[in-house]
């Protein structure tokens, strides 16, 4: 071997073991669940024992009339939910991007909720929600109103899930929001008051613009997160009542282990796993533009 | 367009003083220059008359108005900064009308404005561009331009022209001191450069530590100075200093020193009597040497020839000097020349307050 081929080579050598593990721990379960899809397999049988029905799952899954409500509601979850905590979370980092005293306590009081287990906050939502003794309930009593059925009617208990995450998750937006306007360019924001904009203004036509890019990525991880919520809900109303909140990956998880039809689980596993592949694609999509954008502007820049 | 007033102002940052107690007061539609060294606080009044800057004491005034707490928009102003400050994702075009977009000025009009200035700023090739598609000097040129559309009644400018090369800032100075004389608006006007104090400047203020050491015309300045600072900012060449005492022999009063006997004029002997036979600091302006036999003769250390005039270096006693002459024919390093100095011409100064005599 000549020598500048074997230098050629040098960095795939020492990239190798990484792509063995990788292609070991992430491509061989995914071929392993792609396989898994065309086959008509109970959990009480070995893989190599299944019966292979090719498309069957599939076909069955898109004329099942629960996996599509199921589908539906988690759209729906993941829109809502987003959209809340963008606007939430966006807002008050607006709101407390400013050096008063005590602020920081307040900002890490605000991103706590982030750190605890899913498991822990669907149980202490659940406790709160809680018919006669939870908080929300106690204070209605208390204050003469009626009582509101927070987990066991399917509309009450939809909105319970997404006021759940909502508190969970806007503290992420909002830390990486937050992030995000403390590295703005102030001078351009006092440009814009002497300019004669208003607080308002200040942030509709300066702040927010200069943020974008911050803010659709974090916007796309959020979505692609929401995708996957399962815990929290798990605890909370185990999807029910009826299928009002039981989203993509509950059902898969009832698939495999209530109803024990892994390939059909698998098969839905797949399209769950195509929706974030395209939400993924779009944030590279996005980070590939700004980049040669970033990169013309260099260009530029030199060449002046 | 009202005049300005600095009453007693004064900021702190934390424990740090920066400015302690100014006064200044600028009369409807001056030119007001400050200039000074690096950190004196230039930056710091003028965010501070724009409103980006709390004010930790004192008062300031646009006629009668105190707008000493003011938001910035409130206060009518225009500003150019010393970073250009341009908002990195809106075009030329944008930065330079979205105040006027603010005010909802009509679309015909804001477009007219901003290609008017846009022409004159030698920009309108470059309308469609974002800030970060231009080089230092055309940004600075958009952040003039971004002050200049708008109609405020005071336009403050930190080192505006500081990016700009030799050429364009000849070209740009003399745009700003036309339009000065057209509309005669406030305007501050922050500078290194002692070029532009001068040729553009009503008055001139020049401060140091935080401190005004002088305020006045530019002429004032530079005939006159209060201090040995001041005399030494103001000019260029610098002002030659030579340590000095005065000594009176035969009725005539005159400066002696290392090499050199200066007499001054017998108008100035009733006044300085008080520091008879004390050392004083000598400030001979470069230009203030003439060539003429009976001067002090001094070698050439090095000539500096820039067409009409030449620098020479030179030295008296041990002391260097620079000298400014008209040549014709350059003045080659190693002669040896004489030179005379005008009693009136040279400036005296308290070696330990470094007040002018
Ligand atoms: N935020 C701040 N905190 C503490 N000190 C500051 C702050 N901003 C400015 N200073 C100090 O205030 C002084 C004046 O600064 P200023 O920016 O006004 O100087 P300047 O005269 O504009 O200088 P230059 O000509 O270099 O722009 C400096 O000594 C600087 O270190
Ligand atoms: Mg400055």
């Amino acid at each position: 071997m000549s020598v500048a081929r074997a230098a050629r080579l040098t960095p795939y050598m020492f990239l190798a073991p990484a792509a063995l593990v990788l292609a070991v721990a992430l491509f061989y379960p995914i071929c392993y669940m792609i396989y898994a899809s065309f086959l008509d397999w109970n959990p009480s049988q070995r893989i190599g024992e299944a019966e292979f029905v090719g498309l069957r799952n599939y076909i069955k899954l898109f004329g099942d009339p629960n996996f599509r409500e199921s589908l539906w509601v988690t759209l729906k979850f993941a829109g809502i939910v987003v959209t809340l905590e963008m606007f939430i979370g966006v807002g008050l980092a607006l709101l407390l991007d400013r050096n008063i005293r005590g602020m920081s306590v307040l900002r890490t009081l605000f991103i706590l909720p982030m750190m605890i287990a899913p498991i822990v906050v669907g149980l202490m939502w659940r406790y709160m929600y809680h018919p006669t003794v939870g908080i929300f309930n106690k204070t209605l009593t208390n204050l003469g109103f009626d009582t509101i059925p927070w987990l066991s009617d399917g509309n009450w208990a939809f909105a319970s899930v997404i006021i759940a995450d909502v508190w969970q998750w806007t503290p992420f937006i909002f830390i990486l929001s937050l992030a995000a306007l403390q590295s703005l360019p102030s001078s351009a924001i006092e440009a814009s008051k002497i300019d004669g904009a208003t607080g308002w203004q200040q942030i509709i036509y300066i702040k927010l613009p200069l943020m974008l890019p911050v803010l659709i990525v974090t916007l796309l991880l959020r979505l692609i997160d929401s995708f996957k919520v399962l815990e929290v809900i798990l605890v909370m109303t185990n999807g029910g009542p009826g299928l009002s909140t039981e989203i993509l990956s509950l059902r898969i998880n009832r698939t495999a282990s209530e109803f024990r039809e892994l390939g059909e689980a698998a098969a839905m596993s797949n399209l769950l796993l195509i929706v974030l592949l395209i939400l993924t694609f779009a944030m590279f999509i996005y980070n590939k533009a700004q980049d040669a954008r970033a990169a013309r502007l260099r260009a530029v820049e030199e060449e002046a | 367009m009202p005049e300005i007033r600095l009453q007693n102002l004064r900021k702190d940052y934390g424990a740090v003083t920066v400015i302690e107690n100014l006064n200044l007061e600028m009369a409807e539609g001056e030119f007001t220059v400050l200039v000074g060294p690096s950190g004196c606080g230039k930056s710091t009044t003028l965010r501070m008359i724009a409103g980006l800057e709390s004010v930790t004491g004192g008062e300031i005034l646009i006629g009668d108005r105190d707008v000493s707490r003011l938001e910035p928009k409130e206060r009518d102003l225009a500003m150019v900064f010393q970073d250009y400050a341009l908002y990195p994702h809106m075009n030329v075009a944008k930065n330079m009308s979205f105040a006027l977009r603010l005010a909802r000025m009509n679309k015909a009009d804001i477009e007219k404005r901003v290609k008017d200035v846009a022409a004159t700023l030698d920009l309108t090739a470059y309308l469609d561009r974002k800030p970060a598609e231009l080089s230092g000097g055309q940004r600075q040129r958009v952040a003039m331009g971004r002050a200049l559309v708008r109609d405020a009644g005071t336009f403050l400018f930190d080192e505006p022209l500081s990016n700009l090369d030799a050429k364009l800032r000849g070209q740009m100075r003399a745009e700003l001191a036309l339009m000065s004389q057209r509309i005669k608006k406030n305007m501050i006007y922050v500078t290194h450069d002692q070029v532009e104090a001068m040729t553009l400047g009503d008055k001139i203020v020049v401060m140091k530590f935080g401190e005004i050491m002088q305020a006045g015309t530019p002429e004032e300045l530079y005939r006159s100075p209060a201090n040995k600072f001041v005399a030494g900012f103001i000019g260029s060449p610098t002002m030659n200093f030579l340590d000095a005492e005065l000594r009176e022999e035969g009725g005539v009063l005159s400066a002696t020193g290392d090499g050199f006997s200066i007499p001054l004029p017998e108008a100035r002997k009733a006044q300085l009597q008080a520091h008879r036979d004390r050392q004083v600091h000598l400030g001979i302006r470069p230009s203030s040497f003439s060539e003429g036999s009976g001067g002090i003769a001094m070698p050439i250390i090095l000539s500096e020839y820039i067409g009409a005039q030449s620098v020479l270096i030179s030295e008296i006693g041990r002391q260097r000097v620079a000298i400014e002459v008209n040549t014709v024919v350059p003045i080659k390093s190693g002669e040896t020349r004489e030179f005379t100095v005008q009693g009136d011409e040279v400036h005296l100064f308290d070696p330990k307050t470094e007040a002018a005599l």
